[in-house]
C-alpha cells in the first residue's frame, strides 16, 4: 500500500519520470531566490525557522551560563540584557511565526487539493520581507557601534515597555532595529495571513466543504484571522514608538503627559492573542499525528472547529492579565481573571477529545506519535499553571518571577515546540522523500524531554523562591544557587537534545530511508501526491467525498462518506 | 485497489473570489492599526500638558468631507458602468472620484499648513499634536494610496486596456476606496466631534 500511488479521483500521477537535470550552483540559487511555489517557499520558511531556532538557542544557553552560579561574570550586564531581548523576540518572530507559517504555506494547498496558494506572488514578497526583517534585527549585533564588543543589539526585553524605550533612556539605534525589524516582518507576516485566507476560502477542491477540511488547515485559517487583528496593533504601536523616537512624538513619553501603561495595553493586545496563535499551529499538528498513530478518525470533529473559534474569540478579551501588577481597578482585574479562566473551557474540550482519540485506539509509538504525547502532559501542565498565574493576589506573588517564566516556557517549548518535532517527523517524508532516522529521533525525543523537565519543572520552585526575572546575577545567599545550576544542566541537554535533531534532518536527507508517497498509511490529501510532490501538486484536480479522502480509497466497501 | 468505489454524486461547487476575500482580510488587517490609533486619541483627550487645544485651532472640514464620501458614491457609480460595459461612463466617473479624493488631499495640506505655520501646532508640540498628525495622516496615507491606485486604472482605461472583463478586479479596489472613506467617518466623528 504504502508505495502505490493512490488514484483518487484527479490525482492519478502522470507525471513522467523525472530526468535529473544538473543545474550550476548559481542557476539553483536563482531558482529558489525567484521562486512562487507555495512548497518551496515553504521550505524556505521552514529553513529560517530552524536557523533561528539553533540562533535563539545559542542565546539562551548563554543566558543559562550566566545564571548557572551566584555572581557570575560570564556575560557583561548590557550582554545580558541584549541576549534575553534577542532570545525572547527571536524565538517569537523569527522562530514561532515562520515556523508556522512554513507548515502552513507547504501544507495548506496539497491538504485542500489545490495547486498553489491564493496569491503566490504575494507569498514569496511576505516571505522575503520576514527574512529581511529577521536579518535587520540581526544586523544590530555589527551595525552602530560596529563590530567590537556586542554591537548594540536591542536590550529593552522582548515586550520592551515604555517608557524605556523613548529616546532619554534608550540612545543610540538598539531600540529602532527592534521597532523597525519587527514593522516590515509583521507586514510579512500580514501577507501571509491574507494569503492562507484567502486559499482556504477560494481554492478547495470539489467536494471540500469547510466541514470536511483536515482539522489542520482549520486551525491554521483561524490563525491566520487572527493574526490579521493582532499582529496589526503591534505594527500600529511599533509606528507609534517609532514616531516618538524619529519625530519627537508624545505616546509614550510620561514627560509629556504620555502614558506608560497604554504601551504595555497595545502591546497585550498583540502578544496574548499571539501565544494563541502560536499555540493554535500546535494544535493543528496534534490534530493530524494523533488519529494518524491511533489508527483512529479524530474524535468530535465539529467540537474541535467549535473550540478552535471560541479560543480565538475569547484570546482577543484577556490580554490584561499580564497587568495585573501595573495596577488596575477591581474590576478590571475580576474582568479578565474571569475572561481568563474561560479560555480553559475549550483547550480542555480540546484535550479530551484528543484523549478520546487515543482511547481504544492501535496506538503506534512512532517519532511523531512521541513527541505528540508528551506535548498531551506537558501543555496539560502548561495551562494548569496558566490557571493559577490567572488568578490575580497569586500573580501579584509571582508576576515576573522565574514561576511566570517557566510557566510560558512550558506552553512555548512543552506544547509549541514538541508538537512541532511532532511536525517535523511527520511530514519531513512528504517534504524531502526520505524517512528521518528513528533511532536518532528517539535519541533526541528522550534527551529533550528529560532536558526539557529537568530545566522547566525547577525553574517554577526558583521563581516559587522569589527569583525575579531579568536579572544580571544574584547573590550566594539567597538560596538560588542549585536550583539554578540544575536548570542550565536541563538547558544544556536540551540544547544536545537539538544539534541531535539538526544532525538528524541533515543526516536523513541524504541517507534517510526512501519514504514513498504515504509511509503513516494517513489519510489526507497531501498523501497522496508523490514525495516530495511534483510543482502542480495534483495532475487534475481531486474531488473529495469526506473527511478522509484516502480512507475512501483504501476501504472502498466501507468509505467515510456513508456515516458523515 | 482495483474496485472503483462507488461514488455520491457531485454536489454543485462555488467558491467566493479569491481577490474579494484577500481585500476583505486587507481590510480587517487595516482596521486593526486603525483601532490602536483611535484608541490613543480618545485616551489622550485632554490630556495635552500645554497647548493649542482642538477647540482653538480645529475647524470642522465639511467639504472635505462631503467630497470623499460623495466620492465612494461616485466609484460605486461607476462600478455599475464596468458591470454594463460601459467605458466612457466609466471612465467619467473613475476620474470624478479621482478629482474629489484629490480635492480630499488639498484640503488637509491646507488644513495642515493653517495648523503648521498660524498656530504653531506639530507633531512636537504636544499630545494632541502628536495624536492628530499620526490619526489623521495615517489615513490621509491611505488616501494617497488608493489615488496612485486609482491613477493606474485610469490611465490604463484611457489607453484602452480596461475591458467589462476587470470588472472584478475593479470592483476589489473599489473596496479598498470604500473602506477608506468608512475610516473617515469614524476619524471625524472622534477628531472633529468628540475630541472638540
Amino acid at each position: 500500500m504504502a508505495d502505490q500511488t493512490l488514484p483518487i479521483a484527479g490525482s492519478l500521477d502522470i507525471t513522467p519520470p523525472r530526468v535529473k537535470e544538473r543545474a550550476t550552483a548559481v542557476e539553483w540559487l536563482h531558482e529558489w531566490v525567484i521562486t512562487t511555489d507555495h512548497k518551496r517557499l515553504g521550505i524556505l520558511y521552514i529553513v529560517y525557522a530552524t536557523f533561528f531556532l539553533l540562533v535563539g538557542g545559542l542565546e539562551a544557553m548563554l543566558i543559562r551560563i550566566q545564571l548557572i552560579k551566584p555572581d557570575n561574570h560570564f556575560l557583561s550586564p548590557g550582554a545580558f540584557d541584549q541576549m534575553f531581548t534577542m532570545h525572547g523576540t527571536t524565538m517569537v518572530f523569527l522562530m514561532g511565526m515562520p515556523l508556522l507559517f512554513g507548515f502552513a504555506n507547504y501544507l495548506v494547498p496539497l491538504m485542500i487539493g489545490a495547486r498553489d496558494m491564493a496569491f503566490p506572488r504575494l507569498n514569496a514578497f511576505s516571505f522575503w520581507l520576514t527574512a529581511f526583517g529577521g536579518l535587520l534585527l540581526y544586523y544590530s549585533f555589527i551595525g552602530g557601534y560596529g563590530l567590537y564588543g556586542m554591537g548594540n543589539a536591542p536590550d529593552v526585553a522582548w515586550f520592551a515597555y515604555a517608557p524605556l524605550t523613548e529616546r532619554a533612556f534608550s540612545p543610540g539605534h538598539s531600540t529602532d532595529y527592534w521597532a523597525l525589524a519587527l514593522i516590515v516582518s509583521g507586514f510579512g507576516t500580514l501577507g501571509t495571513a491574507i494569503n492562507i485566507i484567502a486559499t482556504v476560502l477560494s481554492m478547495r477542491c470539489r467536494g471540500m466543504t469547510l466541514l470536511r477540511m483536515p482539522l489542520f488547515v482549520w486551525l491554521l485559517f483561524v490563525v491566520s484571522g487572527m493574526t490579521l487583528v493582532t499582529i496589526t496593533p503591534l505594527t500600529a504601536c511599533q509606528i507609534m514608538l517609532v514616531i516618538d523616537r524619529y519625530l519627537g512624538g508624545h505616546f509614550f513619553d510620561t514627560q509629556a503627559g504620555g502614558s506608560a501603561t497604554i504601551w504595555a495595553h497595545f502591546f497585550w493586545i498583540f502578544g496574548h492573542p499571539e501565544v494563541y496563535v502560536l499555540v493554535l499551529p500546535a494544535f493543528a499538528i496534534e490534530n493530524e499525528v494523533i488519529p494518524v498513530f491511533s489508527r483512529k478518525a479524530i474524535f468530535g470533529y465539529p467540537a474541535m472547529v467549535a473550540a478552535s473559534v471560541g479560543i480565538a474569540f475569547i484570546s482577543m478579551g484577556v490580554w490584561a492579565h499580564h497587568m495585573f501588577t501595573i495596577g488596575m481597578t477591581s474590576v478590571g482585574n475580576t474582568f479578565f481573571v474571569l475572561s481568563t479562566m474561560l479560555v480553559g473551557i475549550p483547550t480542555g474540550i480540546k484535550i479530551f477529545n484528543w484523549l478520546a482519540t487515543i482511547w481504544g485506539g492501535k496506538v503506534q509509538f512512532r517519532p511523531p506519535m512521541l513527541f505528540a504525547t508528551a506535548f498531551l502532559f506537558q501543555f496539560l501542565i502548561a495551562g494548569l499553571t496558566g490557571i493559577m498565574l490567572a488568578v490575580a493576589p497569586w500573580d501579584w506573588q509571582l508576576h515576573n518571577s522565574y514561576f511566570l517564566i517557566a510557566h510560558f516556557h512550558y506552553v512555548l517549548v512543552g506544547a509549541i515546540v514538541m508538537a512541532f518535532f511532532a511536525g517535523f517527523y511527520y511530514w519531513y517524508p512528504k517534504i524531502i522523500g526520505r524517512m528521518l532516522d528513528e533511532t536518532l529521533a528517539k535519541w533526541h525525543f528522550w534527551l529533550f524531554v528529560i532536558g526539557f523537565h529537568i530545566t522547566f519543572d525547577t525553574m517554577h520552585f526558583v521563581g516559587l523562591l522569589g527569583m525575579p526575572r531579568q536579572i544580571y546575577t544574584y547573590e550566594a545567599d539567597r538560596g538560588w544557587g542549585t536550583l539554578n545550576t540544575v536548570v542550565s544542566i536541563g538547558g544544556f541537554i536540551q540544547a544536545i537534545a537539538v544539534l541531535i535533531f539538526a544532525y538528524n534532518l541533515i543526516h536523513s536527507y541524504f541517507r534517510g530511508r526512501i519514504a514513498g508517497n504515504d509511509p503513516w498509511d494517513a489519510w489526507t490529501l497531501e498523501w497522496s501526491t508523490p514525495s516530495p510532490p511534483p510543482d502542480y501538486n495534483f495532475a487534475t484536480d481531486p474531488v473529495v467525498h469526506s473527511r478522509r479522502p484516502l480512507w475512501d480509497l483504501k476501504h472502498p466497501d466501507d468509505p467515510d462518506w456513508k456515516y458523515e | 485497489m482495483s474496485a472503483i468505489p462507488a461514488l455520491p454524486p457531485a454536489e454543485p461547487w462555488s467558491l467566493p473570489s479569491r481577490g474579494r476575500v484577500g481585500m476583505l482580510s486587507l481590510i480587517i488587517g487595516e482596521s486593526g492599526i486603525f483601532t490602536i490609533f483611535v484608541v490613543a486619541y480618545i485616551y489622550y483627550i485632554g490630556k495635552s500638558l500645554s497647548g493649542p487645544t482642538p477647540q482653538q485651532v480645529l475647524d470642522i472640514p465639511l467639504f472635505n468631507t462631503i467630497c470623499l464620501l460623495s466620492s465612494s458614491v461616485t466609484i460605486w457609480l461607476s462600478e455599475r458602468q464596468i458591470e454594463r460595459g460601459n467605458m466612457k461612463a466609466f471612465g467619467a466617473l473613475w476620474a470624478l472620484t479621482m478629482a474629489l479624493g484629490i480635492e480630499f488631499i488639498i484640503g488637509t495640506f491646507l488644513e495642515w499648513k493653517k495648523l503648521i505655520f498660524v498656530d504653531g501646532l506639530t507633531i512636537h508640540t504636544n499630545l494632541f499634536g502628536t495624536t492628530f498628525y499620526s490619526l489623521v495622516g495615517l489615513h490621509a496615507t491611505h488616501v494617497v494610496v488608493g489615488l496612485l491606485m486609482l491613477t493606474l486604472v485610469l490611465i490604463f482605461t484611457l489607453t484602452g486596456h480596461v475591458k467589462e472583463s476587470h470588472c472584478e478586479r475593479i470592483q476589489v479596489l473599489a473596496l479598498y476606496w470604500h473602506f477608506v472613506d468608512g475610516v473617515w467617518v469614524v476619524v471625524f466623528t472622534v477628531v472633529y466631534i468628540v475630541g472638540r
